[in-house]
Parts: structure tokens; sequence; C-alpha cells
């Protein structure tokens, strides 16, 4: 028996325990441990590499502007970062936006009721989405790839369908004169003025939602429960963690995004075009990678995401601002994941080593 | 088999299970008491993995009764098996690699503190709690931040025999806790379970090494194509009755003279 040593307590917060085996833990070596390390350092490259060769890019104005293109695609990273830590992907996250947009848009001009009827009734359809796909990938146990593969393809005739058949054309109606417009696009569109600097509520959206993923993630049982789930779903289901309620529960955070996300469209343009959000899917995946998510689950964190999707918002404005063609801009967000990935592998390896 | 005063902790009476037509299982009759280690012996297909799956409450069985402490049960699902105190130990899937080992030393049982929406993991009992419990045990760890998956296949079983110590088991079902560990670390883990067991738990060890078998266990069960080969408690049985046994007795002595030269 080696117990030999008296059960000295850990400092509050569990940091340093003494122990003559252990160098002291750098600051340093701490970060390297952090999931979104690789992805810091990538931002901070992108911001170097547009404030050089973009003159207009250190504006404050273009902060507010790069700001909103990170917060859009935010939105949605957080959920599907915290799905991916699930093991699981979500491939109708992208046009599941548009189908909540849509919703809340004819409902509301349809049934004439105040606007907040339909916005709340587009809440219960997307979730009802997410518990789909939730359930048939728990009831069927066929790969999430699939599965929301035919979400995605269903969803996308869906909203051309049955947005022609009420509409007549493939956009909606305008909404902006009925009850309760001015008081939802408070909440999805506004936008703030803070030194010079346009901020739009979106913003405030996506910090709300890192935080809230991020405590979720680190201090809460669920938190525990998505990690293991995604980390290794047979000993989860070992010692009880409830697996399938999990994964439903992460769908349904993808769809509580994606109605944010769909109710910001509708009151930002008031009418939706019901082609959008096809592809999308593909960027917050990206964004949520970029951040340090490993695909195969059970690692990576909301705040990786966050900046996954602050570096896509750098590079989508970045390229206007040197007057760049934007036809590059898939070139380089490819290039981009591509050496995120890379970089977080070698950070994740050496800061296994050196543990 | 010898009567015992006291019910046993579990007791599986000519359990079978099938598998479509498959016979899985027939006719194994099993018992655990506190403080002892059950052994059950058997080559690979012998019915060793179903039969921890029916224990474990992840299938049920088909035919003959299961007791837990004298009372007929069935167990839905492996959470189910837990609250009744039987927790089983496997061999690779006992732990998730990538959470750190305070993570997974609560994983499923993880204590809160706070209310409502402020309902929070009260990680500092858990970082200090699992360095204890693992200090009771004799697992002296570095640092209980560090990814299990960090940590070798010894004390990694080890972490998962604590783990179930500290929930209040009064079962232990260990699946092949040595099959791939060396020497050093299989006498490791087995006085692990030896500290389990005087602990006060009922062990149900699972294993094809003899060898490990009887260094600790007060009965012996031997499986063989599904059915029950033999059933044996320490007194009757010598390590080379029990090896030869395992072996296949007759099977043995022809491999012995077919490999003479």
């Amino acid at each position: 028996m080696t117990a030999t040593a008296p059960a000295e307590a850990p400092a509050p917060g569990g940091r340093a325990p003494a122990d003559e085996r252990l160098l002291k833990t750098s600051l340093l070596r701490k970060l390297l441990g952090r999931p979104e390390l690789g992805s810091v350092v990538g931002a901070a490259a992108v911001f170097l590499f547009f404030a050089i060769v973009a003159d207009s890019f250190l504006r404050a104005s273009s902060f507010g502007t790069v700001l909103y293109a990170a917060s859009v695609i935010g939105i949605m990273a957080v959920p599907v970062a915290l799905l991916m830590i699930g093991g699981e992907f979500d491939l109708s996250a992208g046009v599941l936006v548009t189908s909540s947009a849509l919703v809340s848009s004819m409902f509301s001009y349809q049934m004439t009721a105040n606007i907040w009827v339909g916005v709340l009734v587009s809440l219960l359809v997307t979730l009802a989405v997410g518990v789909f796909n939730g359930v048939m990938l728990t009831r069927t146990k066929l790969p999430s790839f699939i599965i929301t593969l035919g979400t995605f393809l269903m969803l996308t005739g869906l909203n051309l369908g049955l947005t022609k058949m009420i509409s007549g054309t493939v956009s909606t109606k305008t909404i902006a004169d009925m009850e309760g417009f001015s008081s939802a696009k408070a909440l999805f569109a506004s936008q703030v003025t803070l030194g010079g600097v346009n901020l739009k509520v979106t913003v405030l959206w996506w910090l709300g939602l890192v935080a809230l993923a991020t405590w979720i993630l680190l201090r809460t049982r669920a938190g525990n429960w998505i990690f293991a789930v995604g980390g290794g779903t047979e000993a989860a289901r070992a010692v009880g963690v409830p697996v399938n309620k999990t994964r439903v529960g992460l769908y349904m955070g993808v769809s509580l995004g994606a109605w944010i996300s769909g109710q910001h469209l509708l009151f930002s343009f008031d009418v939706v075009q019901s082609g959008e959000g096809v592809g999308n899917e593909l960027i917050y995946i990206i964004a949520a990678v970029i951040g340090g998510c490993l695909i195969t689950g059970g690692y990576g964190s909301a705040i990786g995401s966050a900046v996954g999707a602050f570096i896509f918002g750098m590079t989508s404005k970045g390229i206007v601002y040197a007057e760049w063609d934007p036809d590059w801009f898939k070139f380089f967000l490819g290039a981009m994941l591509l050496l995120a990935t890379l970089l977080n592998a070698w950070v994740r390896k050496r800061a296994e080593a050196t543990r | 088999m010898t009567d015992q005063s006291t019910t046993p902790l579990v007791e599986l009476r000519d359990v079978s299970k099938f598998y479509g037509n498959i016979k899985a299982l027939e006719g194994v009759s099993l018992e655990v008491h506190a403080g002892e280690i059950s052994c059950v012996l058997g080559d690979n297909g012998a019915g060793k993995s179903t039969l921890i799956k029916i224990i474990a409450g992840l299938h049920q069985h088909d035919a003959g009764t299961f007791s837990i402490e004298g009372e007929e049960t069935r167990l839905a699902n492996p959470r189910d098996a837990l609250d009744r105190g039987i927790a089983t130990v496997y061999q690779d899937l006992a732990v998730v690699p990538l959470m750190p080992v305070w993570r997974n030393f609560f994983l499923g049982s993880e204590p809160t503190k706070g209310a409502g929406p402020f309902k929070r993991l009260d990680v500092d009992l858990m970082r200090r709690t699992t360095r204890s419990e693992l200090l009771r045990m004799g697992i002296d760890l570095r640092d209980v931040d560090q990814p299990i998956g960090t940590l070798s296949g010894g004390e990694r079983q080890c972490v998962a025999i604590a783990r179930a110590v500290h929930f209040g088991a009064k079962v232990l079902v260990l699946d092949e806790p040595t099959a791939a560990l060396g020497v050093k670390q299989s006498g490791v883990v087995l006085k692990y379970v030896a500290a389990a067991r005087d602990a006060g738990l009922g062990v149900v060890l699972i294993t094809h090494n003899p060898h490990h078998a009887y260094l600790v266990g007060d009965r012996f069960v031997l499986l063989k194509r599904g059915a029950m080969s033999g059933s044996h408690v320490r007194d009757e049985i010598t390590l080379d009755d029990l090896t030869r046994e395992m072996a296949g007795g007759s099977e043995l002595d022809q491999l012995s003279h077919e490999l003479e030269r």
C-alpha cells in the first residue's frame, strides 16, 4: 500500500494539490490543456492578418459588422458544438432556421393573430423537429448523419412546397404592419450604438447562449452527461447516465438556437425567402470544429465555438474590407478549417504529453 | 454446495437466456455472499458475458430465478441494478477516457449544491472525495484532473472499483478485470478486489484465468458452451483440479498426448 502520506485536502477551487511529483502547473500549461486554445491562436492570427491588409478593418464600425456576422453563426454554433461534444451531428440545423422563421411568419399572417402567437407556435414546431431528430436517433440507432440528412431534405422540400402552396410565391408576405411586430423586433432584431459601434441584439443572444452553455457543460450534471455520452456511450449507460434523454435534449438545444436565429431572420427583414439556410449547417459545424470540438465527440467547449464563429465573422467581412473578391471566402474558410483542426490535434497531443 | 444460514446477496438458480434460437446460457446457478468472492470461469464463448449482462441488468433472463437478498426480481436496466446495490465494472468500458478522473468517478451520480436554476455540481467535494477515496483504496493519484485515459489499465480498473465501493455497492461484478493486464498490474487489481471483499462486499469475478481465481476466490462456477460444467467451494477443490476442469479435463489429457514429443 502506498497510502503513507496523510490525505491532505486540496486547496480551495481544487488548485495545486501538494504532491511532489507534480511540477508547478504553469499558466501556459493550463492554457494548453484547454480545448479552445488552438482557435484563440488562430483568431489572433486572422485578426492580425486583416488588420495589416485591410485599412478599414480596425475601425469601430467594422467591429460591429464583424461581431454581427459572427453572432448570426455563433448562436447556432453553440448548440451544434454541444451536440458534437455529445457525439452527434445535425445537418438539418441550417434549414431549420428558415423553417422556424417561415412558421412564425405564415402562422401569424394566415391566422391573423398577434405576432407573438406565431412566434410561440414556431418555438413549439421547431422544438418538435428537434425531438423528432433525437427520438429517431435513439430509437432506430441509425447514424445521426443519415437521420438529420433525411430531416434536412424533408425540411428543404417542406419550406419551399408549403410556402408556395400558402403564399403563392417562394417568399412570405410582409408582416411589418401586424400587432406585436415592433416588440418582437426589439427582442430579436434591434440594435444599440455604443461608443460608435453598432451592436445588434444578436450579439447579446450569442454571448448569453455561450455563457449558458459553458455553465451547463462545466458545472451541471447534464454537462457531465453530454461529455460522457459523446466520449463513451456504453460506459455512460453502464453507470446509469440517461443517454437517450441527453441526446434528445441536445437536439432540442439546436432547435432552440434555430428558433432564435429564425426569429432574427424574420424580424430583421420582415419577409422570409423559403430557400434560405441550405449550407449553413456546415458552417455551424466548421465553427464548432475550429473551436476545438472533437468530431468524434467527448471533447470541446462552447467558448471555442464562439471563437470559431468570430473567426468566421472576421474572415467573411475582412475580405470585403480588404476589397477582395468575396468569391475567395470559401477558400479561406476551408484552409482555416484544415489549419485549425491540425493545430488543435497538435496542441492536444502536446497538452496530454506534458501533463 | 454448502448450506449457508445467511441469505445470499444475489442468487441465480437454473437461469437460462436465449437469443432467438441460440441458447446463450442454460441452467446456470450462482450464489454471491457478503464478504466472499464468487468466481465465474470459462473459455471464450462459454456464456460469461451473457451471465454478467443478466446480473448487471442489461439483459433479462428467460428462465430460472434471479433473487436479490432472497427476493425474486427481474432487473429492468443497469440503473435498476445500481439502485439495488449491484455495481458492474467492465473490462474496457468502465470509464470515459477523455474525461478527468474526478468527473468519471462521479459519473451518473454527481453530487450537486444549490437549488433551482443555480443547482450545480459540487466540484470541490467531487475532487476532494475522489482523491481521498482513491487514497483509501491505496491508489495515490498525482492529479485527479488528468483525463482517465492517461492512467494505466490497472489504475483505471481500480478507480472503477473504488467508485463502486464509494457508492455503497453491496455486490461488485468484475468482468475480466485482469485479462488485458500484465502480471504486476493483475496483482494490483486482485489486491483491490480483495480489499472490496474485506469491506464486506459480495464480489463476482469473471475470469478465464484459474490462477487468478484461485488466489482470491471462495466459490467457483465453471461455464462451458453456455451450460454449467461445475460448481465448487474453495475447500472442495485444489488449483490443479480447477485448472484441469476448466481446460476440459479429458480434453486436456488428449491435448497433452497430442503435443507429446
